[in-house]
């Protein structure tokens, strides 16, 4: 292999959409944590990051239309920083 | 391998679909890097849960959002300027790129801001007044330091990157066929835009 294959090429109008979601689900958190939820304030951002960070990974870095091994590499880092997470939690926890 | 070695095989080693694993390898230690002290946050969030949320009162939620919004901003644009350059439309992709490095120095100028308006109040790394301060806040603001710092830190050298891919793309080194570079310094980009997006509402929505 030594040039680039032309891959999948998203239209404009699907990377601006993409912008216009991130943008609203800024404004979503950014509106929430006005409202006094307790405990679930800390779980709402959580979530909404997740998704937001989730279509960055999908269109914007382009794991979609990428080989599958990168989204496997991804899941093993993801579970590497969960054994991270789990064992401090564990020790912080229980200690 | 050097351009000459190349012609005289006839082949070059260029291999995009190595360079990006290599590169997402690269990116896996940073997502631990940042990772670990998302870790050092939620423990201490957890012990110091008021003082926390004392921290959170005294943040700019304005200067916040609108940072997140240019950072988002830059990621699109950044993304855009791969795929002009993808379609072959050199110059509309340095265009994305320049726009893409005002948006970084943007974010860079507003944290500036934010940073100074705190060292006027005497909260800053090492500074006497912190002592007087309780002590989840001193680690409240411990924390916001380093990992904001850590950040605006990659904004930075993500930027110098985005000028060296400019510089590439101009001279024609980069191009339609050859996209590594700029796809790596892309992955880069939205890298730095994750970790704000984690940031963001950790240290500015959680009140």
């Amino acid at each position: 292999m030594s040039e680039d294959k032309s891959e999948h090429i998203m239209p404009v109008i699907g990377y601006v959409g993409i912008w216009l979601c991130l943008i609203f689900l800024t404004g979503v958190t950014v509106a929430v944590s006005f409202v006094d939820m307790q405990n679930l304030t800390l779980f709402t951002a959580l979530f909404v990051a997740t998704i937001k960070s989730t279509l960055v990974l999908l269109y914007f870095m382009h794991l979609r239309h990428d080989q599958p091994i990168i989204f496997y590499m991804i899941l093993a880092c993801l579970g590497s920083y969960a054994v991270f997470v789990i064992l401090t939690y564990s020790d912080y926890l229980y200690r | 391998m050097s351009e000459l070695a190349a012609a005289e095989h006839g082949h070059d080693h260029y291999d995009p679909e190595a360079n990006k694993l290599g590169f997402w390898l690269f990116l896996f230690t940073e997502l631990l890097l940042f990772g670990t002290m998302f870790i050092a946050f939620a423990m201490y969030q957890d012990m110091y849960k008021i003082e926390f949320i004392e921290g959170t009162h005294h943040q700019n939620i304005i200067l916040g959002t609108v940072n997140t919004i240019v950072l988002l901003t830059s990621s699109l644009t950044m993304a855009l300027a791969i795929q002009a350059l993808r379609r072959g439309l050199k110059t509309l992709s340095i265009a994305y790129m320049a726009f893409t490095i005002v948006c970084s120095a943007g974010f860079c100028v507003i944290k500036f801001i934010e940073w100074s308006a705190k060292y006027h109040k005497g909260i800053f790394l090492l500074n006497e007044n912190m002592d007087t301060l309780p002590k989840g806040e001193q680690v409240y603001y411990g924390l916001y330091f380093t990992m904001t710092g850590f950040h605006a830190f990659h904004v930075l050298v993500g930027a110098l990157l985005i000028i060296w891919v400019m510089v590439a793309v101009a001279k024609g080194k980069v191009h339609a066929k050859r996209l590594s570079f700029i796809d790596n310094v892309g992955l880069f980009w939205h890298l730095v835009d994750l970790v704000w997006i984690f940031l963001f509402p950790l240290f500015y929505l959680i009140r």
